[in-house]
Formats: structure tokens, sequence, C-alpha cells
């Protein structure tokens, strides 16, 4: 189980800039729960991302991997837990490395390095079995820098090296977000597959209500640095596109009103 | 140019390409602009020239001045990430510091190994018909060693950290890689393998001096930059190779621009052909791009 007691984070703490991006979340996810994470720009998603793989640390609040106080843990010594997949395929990827070397990477994610040489027969022919199972060809391209491939591709050897050593949760930070919207469906139905087939626990931040009710079994909304909303199990089954856009609309509109009120005294 | 003054530059070239393989590391794998050459490599002639002055083995001496280069390396890349100085000052402060410590090290600007006393070329120009041809064959030797340790390394699960470290360190600390460890090491590394072209220099010529080492990063860096443009490769191995022929081609340049009659240069303007030299590799590249996009919009128009 992975738990956030009471996070704040505070940006330019101390200052007149100071901002409360996250107010006192407190989250457990369970075993195989696929939490899927919606809400508005600057709602704090993915500072709650940030928090959890490492590189914000909370202002206050403490972070649990299976009853490890992980709090003080830098985004490196959690690599070996958490397991991520960026926004941008250009950030999740080596451009000038070929693929078995982005590949062997992941491979030895949170793993001591040593003397030995990255590629070896053995985990070569792992990595042409991955991504043979992909259906995109890329097997015959991995020793071409990962520069030279498309978003899409990138991004589905993203996922392929997010679970190539095992973790204790998988984070996906808008994944589909750079994508068309063909390479997008393509990537959430692998993702799907992939999660299915490990049985994974996973954190997914996105910003289509759709993709939060397919890929998830619990969802959250944030704003202001709160969770207004968290439904799971058979509530979460019952759930429609419409109501979390009705949700949405109805937590903005609270909040222009209080606007308003502020504006027009 | 005659058979002596082409000799004479394939021997600085080899030595040079100790430094081209450092700077090598630190600019382009690591994407570190690390200024710490121009202190590291007289660091290495000090310390090499000074021990073996003492009358201790040329070859203990040598290693020293890697481990003296490897230090040197290893503080300012502390400065860059433990204390986030920027990185291209961490070098500096480094190689200012290093003026003093050299001048220490050498109790003076300069110590002259006398021809009596035995380097690690001694050997070796016994053991050849000419003393030219023995010390080619001891510095290729070397460069050869140097370049596949360095190709070794490159291809390990630690080289890899750090090259991903270099390219993109938010997606290696994803990974698990401690990319601030990366760093120390690479350029650790890097000025080690400055240091001992420093140590080979001091052998080869006799002396150590404070001043040699203004404008190393330039001629390492010329090297590099020729290399990439007459190789013009991905593979790291063939990277490396150019490194160290681009060492040679830089020095060969040098020697044509100082020998030519007519155009009269002399010895002192050694930095001058080198920072033109540079500054020509670099321009090309820019001036090929200009001329093909206006050749390619004049035959769509």
């Amino acid at each position: 189980m992975i738990k956030l007691e009471k996070i704040r984070v505070l940006f330019n703490q101390g200052t007149a800039l100071e901002k409360m991006v996250l107010n006192n979340v407190s989250l457990a996810i369970e075993e195989g729960e696929v939490v899927t994470v919606i809400g508005g720009n600057g709602a704090g998603k993915s500072t709650l991302l940030n928090v959890l793989t490492g590189d914000i640390r909370p202002s206050y609040g403490k972070v649990f991997f299976e009853n490890i106080n992980v709090t003080d843990w830098s985004a490196e010594k959690r690599a070996s837990m958490v397991a991520r997949v960026f926004q941008d395929p250009l950030v999740g990827t080596c451009g000038n490395l070929t693929v078995e070397e982005n590949l062997a990477l992941a491979f030895y994610r949170g793993k001591n390095l040593g003397l030995r040489f990255a590629l070896s027969p053995n985990n070569r022919k792992i990595f042409h079995e991955f991504l043979e199972k992909l259906n995109l060809g890329l097997e015959a391209r991995l020793k071409d820098p990962i520069g030279l491939l498309s978003g899409g591709q990138r991004q589905a050897i993203s996922l392929i090296m997010a679970v190539l050593s095992p973790m204790k949760i998988l984070v996906l930070d808008e994944h589909t977000a750079a994508l068309d919207p063909r390479t997008a469906a393509f990537i959430i139905q692998l993702t799907c597959n992939i999660i299915l087939e490990k049985n994974l626990t996973v954190l997914m931040v996105t910003h289509s209500m759709r993709q939060a009710l397919e890929v998830g079994n619990r969802t959250l909304m944030l704003t202001e640095g709160e969770v207004v909303f968290d439904a799971n199990g058979k509530e979460h089954s019952k759930l429609t596109e419409d109501d979390l856009l009705k949700l949405f609309k109805e937590v903005v509109d609270k909040k222009g009103e209080e606007d308003e009120i502020l504006l027009n005294p | 140019m005659n058979e002596l003054q082409f000799l004479g530059a394939i021997e600085l070239g080899l030595i040079y390409s100790m430094v081209a393989l450092g700077v090598y590391l630190s600019f382009r794998i690591l994407d570190f602009p690390d200024m710490t050459a121009d202190g590291s490599f007289p660091l290495g002639a000090a310390i090499a020239a000074t021990l073996i002055s003492y009358g201790c083995n040329p070859w203990l001496s040598t290693f020293c001045a890697i481990l003296g280069g490897c230090g040197a390396g290893f503080f300012t890349a502390w400065l860059s990430v433990r204390w986030k100085i920027l990185n291209l000052l961490s070098g500096i402060l480094t190689m200012l510091a290093l003026y003093s410590i050299n001048l220490r090290i050498m109790k003076g600007p300069n110590v002259t190994i006398m021809m009596d006393v035995r380097t690690i070329f001694s050997p070796f120009e016994i053991m050849f018909s000419t003393k030219i041809t023995g010390t080619i064959f001891l510095l290729s030797l070397i460069t050869l060693v140097a370049g596949f340790l360095l190709w070794y390394f490159m291809l390990t699960k630690t080289g890899l950290a750090v090259r991903a470290t270099g390219t993109n360190p938010r997606m290696a600390r994803a990974q698990g890689i401690k990319t601030r460890a990366m760093i120390l090491l690479g350029i650790s590394l890097s000025n080690g393998l400055i240091a001992l072209g420093g140590a080979l220099f001091a052998q080869h010529q006799g002396f150590a001096d404070v001043s040699i080492g203004s404008g190393t990063i330039i001629m390492g860096l010329a090297a590099v930059i020729i290399g990439e443009v007459v190789f013009q490769t991905r593979r790291i191995w063939l990277t490396l190779l150019a490194c160290i022929i681009g060492a040679i081609l830089h020095r060969f340049a040098i020697a044509l621009a100082l020998n030519a009659d007519g155009i009269g240069l002399q010895a002192t303007d050694l930095n001058l052909v080198t920072a033109a030299i540079v500054i020509i590799a670099m321009i090309l590249p820019r001036l090929k791009e200009i001329t093909t996009n206006k050749f390619t919009e004049r035959s769509r128009s």
C-alpha cells in the first residue's frame, strides 16, 4: 500500500508569492488499484504526482511505501519502487542513445551499476521479445538512436521501459497529451493491456474524463490543491462522463461564485 | 614541412589526443563545459616532472599525475553538483587555484627533466632505430589503450549511466541513476586523461612550465570538432577514434601554418592559429547550411 499523509506543498514558502499547491491531501492507494486523477489546470495534479515520485518534497506530511517512510528519499532513490512515464516522450527517453540502450537503462532501474557490459545477448533477447509484442516493427530498430523514432513510438517504448523491471507503483503523467488522437488511443489501449497483464498499481494523471473512467478503477478530482471527489468500487463503475463533467462544472461554478463575491462586495 | 616536422606533429598530436578524449568526455558526453583542463594539463606535467626529477619511477610519476588530474576534476564537479556553482565558473575557479598549486608543486615556474634522467620514453628510444620512432610507438600504444579503456567504459552499465546523465538528467534520475555521482565520476576521469596528456608532454619535451596549460581546452575542442567534421558518426568507437585523429590533424594544421614560407607566422602565433582553426571549423557547418538553404530556395522558385 502507498500512503500520502496530510501532504501540504507550498511554493515560494515564506515569501509574498507563497502559494498552497496541495492542501492537506491524504490518500491511500491499495495494491492493484488504478487511480486516475483529474482536475483543471493548476489544481495540483502534477504536484501530487511529483510528491509520489520524489521530484517534489512536501512542505508538510509524509509519504509511505509499504510502511517505509520515503518522504526524504530522492527521485533516484525511489526509482526501484516507482516507474514513471512522462508527458513528453522527449523527456522520458534519451534521444541520442539507441533504443536498446534506453531499454537497458530501464532494465537496470534502481539496481547497482557496475563495470559489466550494459547490453548482453540475453537482455537483447528480452528487449526483442518485448518490442515484438507491440507489433510496431520496433524490434528491427533496436540499434537506431531513439531520437529517430516518432513521438508515438517513443511513448510506446517509454511504457515498455516503465514495466521492464518490478515496481510498487506505475506513475503516468498525462502520457498521451502530446500525441495525436489515433496514437493516443493506441497508447491508452497498450496501457490498459499492460496494467491488466501485470496487475499493476497505477496513478494516472489525465485531462480526459473518458480516459479517467476507462483506465481507472478509482477516480479522484482535485481542485485548488484539495481532493473534492473520490470514487471507487461500484460507485466508480456507475459513473459516466457526464457525471464527471457536471461535477467538474459544479466545482468550477462554486469557485466562480466565490470570486464574484470577492469582486462585488 | 619536412620529415622531422611531420613526425613531431604526430607526436604532439598523440599527446594532445589525451586532452581531446578528456574534453570529449566532459563537453560532449556529459555536456559539462569544463574549464579545469587549462589547469589540469600543467598539473599533470608539474607532478610528473617534479617526481621524475626527484628520482621517482617515471611510470609511478605518470600514475600520480593522473590521480592529481582526477582530484582536480573531482573538485570542479563537486563545486558544481554539491554547491550548485555554475559549471563554467567551477572549472575556472579550479583552474585559477591550480595555477598557484602548480607553482607550489614545482617550487617555481618550471622544472627541467635532465637529458640523462629516465622517463617512460627512455627504454623505447633505445629499442628502435631512431629515437622518434620509439616515442611514437609508445605514444600510439598509450593512446590506443586509453581509447580502448574509454570505449569499454562507455559500454558498461556505469558508462551508459554517465551518457544518460549528459543527455537527459531528468530521465536518468527517473531510472534511478545518481546523476551527481556520474558527473563527479565523469569529470574526474576527463581530467585524469588531460593530466596524463600533461605528464606525457613534460616527459616528451623535457620540462614542465606553468604556462603550458593556456589554451588546452581550445586545443582539445579543436581536435574534437575536427574529428567530428571528418568522421560524422554516431558509433562510439569511431567518435573516440575521431578525437584521436582530430588531435593529430589539428597538429598538422598548426605545423603547416607555422612552417609555411610566405605567411610569416612564428611559433608564438600558436594560440592565434588554434583559435582560428576552431572558429573556422565551427563556422563551416553553418555556412554549409546557409548555402544549401539558399540553393533549395532558388530551385523551388
